[in-house]
């Protein structure tokens, strides 16, 4: 039997049937009844963009159409029914609240904290509340994407309005039945109460009638005060926990379809190959296969040119792709070579970048006067991303046009590109968004939607594109590999006055750094440095680069705080001190952006991870703790590794302790888990991994060759938060780049040896 | 017609498997059992661990030939037929040990072994029996926590699962 497909809980039909001929309300407050016109019509009327749109769509009311799987739907029949308050939100007669989701669930958790969000607000009862994954519609939804730890800042306010204005029907639902005035209502755990009276009713009880109620305008509905919150900032457990743990289908490789098919998309070991030949006749005739063919892969996103082979089960399609053999025509392929990078770097490490990024003040000049200068080359390699769930899309052409099933971060936007690549409208674009095994960047990009749509042209059936292992492995988009030539200047007194950072990137275009690459010209420490200057340079790359978890943090960090230290052991000063001393007064850099730098966020958490992970403590010989901060993404973090080395250069890192500023801790369970996981993935990363390629080919394929750490080698990390009074900010990332320069450092004090070149394992590190 | 011992109950093959299939792909695809997941198909990663007659194997790695004759628990047969929970699988959702959660089955088939070989198991136990299972997400701690704490938890009877 097939399980239901995940993801496709709430027909898309149905809501475009209920948007005809339903009343809807605009988030100016502005009543709109639409009657039998096109969601498409609806638009232009309102004349609505963006936020507005948002609010016109998933605001609407008067659900009693909006018949939507697991409901009864004929009237008079209400026993069992939901009622729709908005796209976000249904409640049932039983007193249940069913929440929809409309982010992608990586592994951050936020199929749990948007809906702890909108529940907040909503006063629901969370043990009586059930999470659906939402329909990847933009349109409704806006944008439906998760990557640069962005979910929960970008989102707060409108899910926090969508639990708000809700509460504010039902409340207004009670007032009309008790003929009370609103404001001598109270809610709770999804009933509202008389005060006075002590009446009280479920929200399952006043749904009905609430969905009949005019929306009011969510500006003018007062959010509640961080302090009365009762359920954000608990530690709340991930909402598929149950399913997780027993097996069910969830992710996008369960994905099972009747009659379904299975396919393998040979691609150029060197990005940029073509296909020259293949014997496609042999391999059509193996066993349980039904198809093989060569295609160029245009014109369907990023879809390569390569052979597919469409097979009856996943092995016969593996076991045909080890029978298949291709000839490369490479003349235009990936030539890119890591040892060859080393050694042009070489030759640049006394140059300045041809690009300048930024200047400020002299900094030759105050090179020329330091008292003290300091040089250094820092050398980071290319990563995969590796998720445990190998890319695959499952993908069926049908009459209605295509339906994908896709374990995607970003599949509203695969979505759109299929939409134009396929030349098709985009209501016949279905896309099902399914749990996903990992994303970490991988899956911004939709490679593999474009080539499970190429595959599912060539049949009529469901057909589930699979990566292997070596799939995923030779054919990512790595994060890039950097290098930094630094020069810093201290004056008499031992201040940093000084500071350039020449860095070596990778360009595809010869214009532009590849994503994850480049230097920002508000990189730290830009503007606390009175000398300073950024420049780069830019080597070709014909290898695909994409964002790898703290994209452009996860490298410079290691390069920026290690220099650093470097600066602060020059001086025979304290870390700490020096750090602080850097960062000054407490400001905003640049000023007047929330999501900027704030040195006394900074200072605050570098205070505390000093504090908790017993900073000044007298270590014993081969021992020593390490220090960093790093600010990426909104988030300010600082953590102290304590590491021991042995004379054989075996590590053991005994503890690391993190402390962060990201306002508001929304899920404290969640919170802890993305700490802890970022601090050993990034342990993980710098330990031992590195992707190289020559004559384009990348040369690592499993993890033999790319050894993930394992558990016995993951320290204990705590965690601490400083819960500021500035909007949340996301959590999925911030807590990696300071980890290895923080490990750095502490081998540097375990032994007086310094690190500039990663993976540890280049320099005989061991764990 | 061949058939499989999966989770205390028969299940007939289709016609035609390839005797080489490895298990995982006969729990996958032919018998629609997916909590067993594909990491790397080559015993690195252990997200597609069962149990074989109680011991936990790479079910990538074991040709369905070899199957046959034993008796196969998955992540989907470990709970009680009641469907009360394995100690592992509630000590999971009690710590809230996921992130991705991709490879939390074939943590959970692991350290069922352990926990039936040694019922009080220190740190070095856990991580010598879970150095097989990698977690790309990093919950290590969490996995180590849950199993110590599933240890204090009353035992399944006579083995951890259906058909074993």
């Amino acid at each position: 039997m097939a399980p239901e497909p995940t993801g496709a809980a709430l027909a898309r039909g149905a809501l475009e049937a209920a948007l005809a001929d339903e009343p809807a309300a605009a988030g100016d407050g502005m009543q709109i009844r639409i009657t039998a016109c096109s969601r498409r019509q609806f638009l232009k009327a309102t004349g609505l963009a963006g936020g507005g749109l948002l609010l016109a769509l998933s605001w609407r009311a008067g659900g009693a159409r909006a018949a939507t799987p697991g409901t009864s739907g004929s009237a008079g029949a209400d026993a069992g029914r939901e009622w729709t308050l908005s796209a976000y939100l249904r409640i049932a007669p039983d007193n249940s609240v069913l929440i929809v989701n409309k982010g992608p669930e990586i592994g951050q958790g936020i199929k749990t904290t948007f809906p702890m969000i909108i529940a907040e607000e909503l006063d629901a009862d969370w043990s009586r509340v059930r999470i659906e994954q939402a329909p990847v519609d933009p349109a409704i939804y806006g944008p439906q994407g998760a990557g640069g730890s962005r979910s929960v800042p970008n989102n707060w306010d409108r899910l926090r309005q969508a639990g708000a204005v809700a509460r504010a029907m039902l409340v207004a639902a009670a007032a009309q039945r008790w003929e009370v005035g609103a404001e001598e209502l109270s809610t709770r755990d999804s009933v509202v109460t008389h005060m006075s009276s002590g009446r009280h009713s479920t929200y399952g009880e006043l749904a009905q009638v609430a969905s009949t109620l005019p929306v009011p305008d969510p500006q003018t509905i007062k959010l509640k005060d961080r302090k009365n919150y009762r359920l954000l900032g608990q530690r709340i457990g991930g909402v598929d926990n149950a399913k997780l743990v027993t097996g069910q289908a969830l992710f996008g490789i369960d994905t099972q379809l009747p009659g379904m098919l299975y396919a393998v998309y040979e691609k150029s070991p060197a990005y940029g190959g073509t296909v020259a030949s293949a014997n496609v006749e042999e391999v059509r005739a193996l066993p349980g296969v039904q198809d093989a063919f060569i295609t160029a892969g245009e014109p369907i996103g990023d879809a390569p040119p390569g052979v597919v082979i469409i097979a009856n089960s996943t092995w016969a399609a593996f076991s045909a792709k080890k029978r298949l053999q291709v000839q490369w025509n490479t003349s235009a392929a990936s030539a890119d070579s890591w040892s060859g990078a080393q050694k042009t770097v070489q030759t640049l490490v006394n140059e300045h970048g041809a690009q300048v990024v930024t200047k400020v003040g002299d900094c030759d000049k105050a090179l020329r006067a330091a008292a003290q200068t300091v040089a250094a080359l820092y050398t980071c390699p290319f990563a995969s991303h590796a998720p445990l769930e190998p890319q695959n899309t499952t993908a069926w052409v049908h009459d209605d046009g295509i339906e994908l099933w896709t374990p995607s971060q970003n599949a509203d936007r695969g979505r759109a590109m299929l939409s134009k690549a396929l030349n098709l409208p985009l209501e016949k674009v279905t896309v099902h968004q399914t749990r996903v095994g990992g994303g970490f960047g991988r899956r911004l990009m939709t490679d593999y939607m474009a080539e499970a749509a190429l595959v599912a042209q060539r049949v009529k059936v469901p057909v589930k594109l699979m990566w292997t292992r070596e799939d995923d492995m030779q054919h990512d988009y790595y994060r890039v590999g950097a290098f930094h030539v630094f020069r810093g200047g201290l004056d008499a007194q031992g201040r940093l006055i000084a500071w350039r950072d020449h860095m070596i990137t990778y360009s595809a275009d010869g214009q532009h750094p590849v994503a994850g690459g480049g230097l920002s010209d508000q990189e730290f420490p830009s503007q606390l440095i009175p000398n300073l200057e950024y420049t780069q340079t830019m080597l070709p790359l014909g290898t695909r680069c994409g964002p790898w978890r703290a994209p452009g943090s996860n490298t410079t960090a290691f390069a920026i705080q290690s220099f650093l230290h470097e600066m602060s052991v020059a001086a025979k000063r304290d870390h700490l001190e020096f750090l602080l001393e850097i960062m000054g007064d407490p400001r905003w850099l640049p000023p007047q952006t929330d999501r900027a730098l704030n040195t006394g966020r900074a200072a605050a958490v570098i205070k505390l991870a000093a504090e908790q992970g017993g900073w000044g403590r007298t270590m014993p010989a081969g021992r020593g703790l390490g220090l960093a901060f790093h600010f990426s993404h909104a988030g300010h973090f600082a953590e102290v590794a304590e590491v021991s080395v042995s004379p054989e250069q075996r590590i053991t890192v005994h503890r690391v302790t993190v402390a962060g500023d990201i306002g508001p801790v929304l899920n404290r369970s969640g919170a802890e888990n993305q700490c802890q996981g970022a601090v050993i993935d990034g342990l993980s990363t710098m330990l031992a991994l590195e992707i190289t390629m020559e004559q384009g080919r990348v040369e690592q394929s499993n993890f033999g060759d790319y050894p993930l750490l394992r558990m016995a080698h993951a320290p204990p990390v705590d965690v601490h938060f400083i819960e500021s009074e500035f909007s949340p900010t996301g959590c999925g990332e911030p807590a990696l780049p300071p980890l290895a320069p923080a490990i750095c450092n502490a081998i540097h004090a375990a032994t007086g040896v310094r690190v500039r070149t990663l993976p540890l394992s280049r320099s005989g590190y061991r764990v | 017609m061949p058939s499989l011992h999966v989770n205390g109950r028969e299940r007939v093959l289709p016609d035609g498997i390839d005797p080489a299939t490895p298990l995982l792909w006969v729990l996958r695809d032919a018998l629609g059992l997916v909590g067993t997941k594909y990491g790397c198909g080559a015993g690195y990663c252990g997200a597609c661990t069962v149990h074989l007659d109680g011991t936990p194997a790479r079910s990538c790695s074991v040709p369905v030939s070899q199957a046959l004759t034993r008796q196969i628990t998955t992540i989907e047969g470990l709970a009680a037929s009641d469907g009360h929970l394995h100690p592992l699988q509630q000590a999971w959702i009690d710590i809230d040990v996921p992130q991705c959660g991709y490879c939390q089955a074939g943590q959970i088939m692991t350290a069922a072994a352990l926990l039936r070989q040694k019922p009080q198991p220190t740190d070095e136990d856990i991580d010598a029996a879970m150095t097989g299972n990698l977690c790309r997400c990093a919950t290590y701690l969490r996995i180590r926590a849950a199993i110590h704490s599933a240890a204090q938890m009353p035992q399944p009877k006579g083995g951890t699962a259906r058909g074993t």
